[in-house]
């Protein structure tokens, strides 16, 4: 049972394919990625009021934080954000595996990062429940080392789809919303380095 | 473009797909009214178990350690599983439909997001079957009382609670992203932002505070988590951590979620005053715009639930102050309704009734409102019965009686026929009376001193605690009509045209119900603001022509 109407003549159409809902779907991963910031925002304005009022802030026997390895990481990832960057725009050039080198080599830094990140948690002589100060500082790395494990499981899944023939085709946004995500985590961790490395309280 | 054709409404489609993983926003949307009602039943069960304590002053019908987990429960039920899930409900019926889009942006997180509800409304409900009872610590699970975990077992009932909240949250979340998405990108050809319904822009200005807010609850809540199971100190003193910190994280969301709460019913209100007055909305602009005032203010006033919790004498300064800003974008609004009423043309149908209704309840919650805003006055009144009456009639009062109006005025178009309105005007008077009977007495006791979650008091108090508990057992008999109504309706009520109320927007130049896709590849172009009662004005290209296919079509019919 259909009626003949004469159809709006921009005859708009959402259902048109899978370009426009990927479009949609960098749009929805941006706006996600707003709120997921509002997290660590609570955690760092928590740990900066944790960290001025305590009268002590290190625990008995802790004389601080070893920065050297950290600042490592840091360079490690901070790099990878430049890598990532290059991995993008190789592929924007139509240059397939040299996307894919770089892409790699961005998932290599950042599984770097959560190696050093490991080795440095193994070593330290305090721990989750040694106070504020061990709580935050696991709460805020390990929430960090989450993230940064997310992105390289999503980089790998991306490497994967590179294979996939026509992949491309419709306006695929995955490799893009992954940068974002990346660049997201590289962020933070800076943010983070200054409020727990750099910044030092006895 | 093949042969142009209309959406024609299409041969009912099983039952059974509201029991099933669908993507259809129609479907997620009734799947998510029906079980916030169920949950109603629940909260409602809880809430007349508080006031039949009550009704006498000694703690006789339940245990006082029973009592602290009922109220609890009531509040944490009443919020995270009926108010947001029936908002986000109407989001999922409305906002497709009134932005001519054919369905969310994304179908499957829409319906993963709905079916976390059942899911962390069942862990929630299974915690008054763990050992230790459910959480006994308030709604708002304020540290020390919420980290205590006296009988040592890994599950108990604050740390159901907390993964309830938390998947609560995610839940809200994905929904959220999904409805901002929605309305940036898939408006039809023609709507500009400023000629989008106001419900619409309230959904958009709520769902924003909800992406903002629950980020910070969640940190918050996960902390707390860590604090109860694995003896970590962010909010114990004795470890250098401090429980004022939870109060912030907490009410950095849980104030904005008042809002999250009010504004889409806001919506409700400037969607069915214009109907059901034949004019235009008064100010549409101002109204428009006011929601994202309202979201700027509602994030910077959380302070005011802490004025007794020991901050700093210019932070209470500074949180009085723009927590009575509030009442500036909120006032625009209330005038703009009154303004649309004025000498309109009342037809007072169920929905009408139910927003008028609301929106007295409402002013009233705002004088209180701006009292409690003072803060030697908070200082008197918090943790009394005060403030329970002022949030009730902001909760019962303008939210649950908008839910009302806003379910009665799309019943038709989305189910396909007609509530009775014999029924609806019952449920009204019983809703109104009750309310008011049950929320206003809470007023003077806590004036005179009665604080919150106690089960027993003093005997001076006792005549107004009859008159409250009256009022509660009549909101739970109000909820007969409404249920017997919606069933006997549902199943057997007159077929509803397109467009039963003579109602202008999108959605009603749609049949009822819609058909799974809305108008599918036939959207069409919007030409003019919404609310153009009386103008004259056709709000799209070929209205005529539409509006005369869908008349043929339900003649045939
Ligand atoms: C059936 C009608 C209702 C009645 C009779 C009722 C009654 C009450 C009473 C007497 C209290 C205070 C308990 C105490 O402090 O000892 C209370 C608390 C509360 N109610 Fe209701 N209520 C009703 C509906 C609702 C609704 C619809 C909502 C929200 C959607 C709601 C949200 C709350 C919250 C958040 C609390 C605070 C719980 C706490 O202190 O932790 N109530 N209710
Ligand atoms: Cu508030």
């Amino acid at each position: 049972m259909t009626t003949a109407l004469p159809s709006s003549p921009q005859g708009h159409g959402h259902a048109h394919g899978e370009a426009e809902h990927e479009n949609h779907s960098l749009t929805g991963f941006i706006i996600f990625l707003c709120s997921e910031s509002v997290i660590f925002l609570a955690f760092f304005s928590g740990f900066a009021l944790l960290k001025t009022s305590a009268i002590n802030w290190l625990p008995a026997g802790v004389e601080g934080l070893e920065w050297r390895m950290p600042l490592l990481n840091t360079v490690v990832l901070v790099s990878s954000s430049g890598t990532i960057w290059l991995a993008e725009i190789l592929k924007a050039r139509g240059s397939l595996w040299g996307f894919r080198v770089l892409w790699l080599l961005t998932m290599a830094l950042g599984a770097y990062f959560l190696y050093g990140q490991a080795v440095e948690w193994s070593g330290l002589s305090f721990g989750f429940t040694s106070g504020v100060f061990g709580g935050t500082f696991y709460l805020l790395t390990g929430f960090h080392g989450l993230h940064v494990a997310t992105g390289v499981l999503l980089m790998t899944l991306m490497l994967i789809k590179s294979f996939i023939p026509g992949n491309y085709d419709r306006g695929e946004q995955g490799v893009q919303a992954t940068s974002l995500f990346w660049h997201f985590v590289d962020v933070i961790w800076i943010i983070l380095f200054v409020l727990i490395y750099v910044w030092q309280r006895h | 473009m093949t042969s142009a054709t209309f959406p024609a409404s299409e041969p009912q489609p099983s039952w059974t797909r509201y029991f099933s993983f669908n993507t259809d926003a129609k479907v997620i949307g009734i799947q998510y009214i029906v079980v916030s009602f169920f949950f109603f039943l629940i909260g409602g069960l809880l809430a007349m178990i508080i006031r039949g304590e009550l009704i006498t002053p000694e703690a006789d019908l339940v245990d006082r350690t029973v009592y602290n987990g009922i109220y609890t429960m009531h509040g944490t039920i009443m919020l995270f599983l009926f108010i947001f899930p029936v908002l986000n409900g109407l989001n999922n019926l409305l906002i497709p439909t009134m932005i001519g889009a054919p369905d969310m942006a994304f179908p499957r997180l829409n319906a993963v997001a709905f079916w976390l509800v059942p899911i962390f409304g069942g862990l929630l409900i299974a915690s008054f079957f763990v050992p230790g009872g459910p959480a006994y610590s308030g709604w708002w699970s304020y540290p020390p009382v919420s980290i205590q975990n006296p009988l040592g077992h890994l599950v108990s009932g604050q740390g159901l609670w907390l993964t309830a909240v938390a998947l609560s949250g995610v839940s809200s979340i994905m929904g959220a992203v999904n409805f901002v998405t929605t309305i940036i990108r898939m408006r039809a050809p023609g709507m500009g932002l400023f000629r989008m319904p106001v419900f619409c822009w309230t959904a958009l200005a709520a769902q924003s505070l909800q992406l903002i807010g629950l980020p910070a609850l969640t940190g918050g809540a996960v902390m707390l988590l860590f604090d109860l199971v694995a003896g970590t100190s962010f909010y114990r003193p004795e470890g250098g951590g401090d429980p004022v910190l939870y109060q912030h994280f907490f009410w950095f969301y849980s104030h904005p979620a008042v809002y999250v709460i009010i504004l889409p019913v806001f919506g409700v209100f400037s969607e069915l005053f214009p109907v059901y007055s034949r004019k235009p909305l008064f100010g549409y602009v101002y109204v428009a715009l006011a929601s994202f005032i309202i979201v700027g203010l509602g994030l910077v006033v959380w302070v005011h639930h802490m004025f007794p919790s020991g901050v700093a004498q210019w932070m209470r300064n500074l949180f009085m102050v723009t927590t009575m800003l509030i009442a500036v974008p909120t006032g625009v609004k209330v005038f703009a309704w009154l303004g649309t009423l004025w000498r309109g043309k009342l037809r007072l149908t169920t929905p009408m009734l139910f927003c008028l209704g609301g929106l007295f309840n409402f002013v009233f919650a705002g004088i209180t409102g701006i009292m409690l805003a003072t803060v030697p006055v908070d200082i008197h009144v918090s943790n009394t019965y005060f403030v329970v009456g002022h949030f009730h009639y902001v909760i019962y009062g303008a939210a649950v009686m908008g839910v009302f109006a806003a379910i009665y005025h799309w019943f038709p178009k989305f189910i396909g026929r007609m509530p009775y309105e014999g029924l609806g005007k019952l449920h009204f008077l019983l809703t109104f009376v009750g309310a008011n009977l049950n929320f206003l007495p809470m007023h003077p006791l806590g004036l005179m001193g009665m604080p919150r979650r106690v089960s027993s008091y003093d005997p001076e108090f006792a005549f107004w605690n009859v008159m409250a508990s009256l009022g509660a057992f009549l909101l739970g008999v109000s909820i007969i009509p409404f249920l017997l109504n919606m069933v006997s309706s549902w199943v057997r009520g007159p077929k509803a045209t397109h467009n039963p109320w003579n109602a202008i927007g999108l959605e009603w130049l749609l049949p009822s119900p819609p058909p799974e896709d809305n108008f599918g590849e036939h959207v069409p172009t919007v030409i003019s603001r919404p609310y153009g009662y009386g103008t004259g004005e056709p709000l799209v290209e070929n209205q005529e022509a539409i509006e005369r296919a869908l008349t043929l079509q339900e003649a045939r019919a």
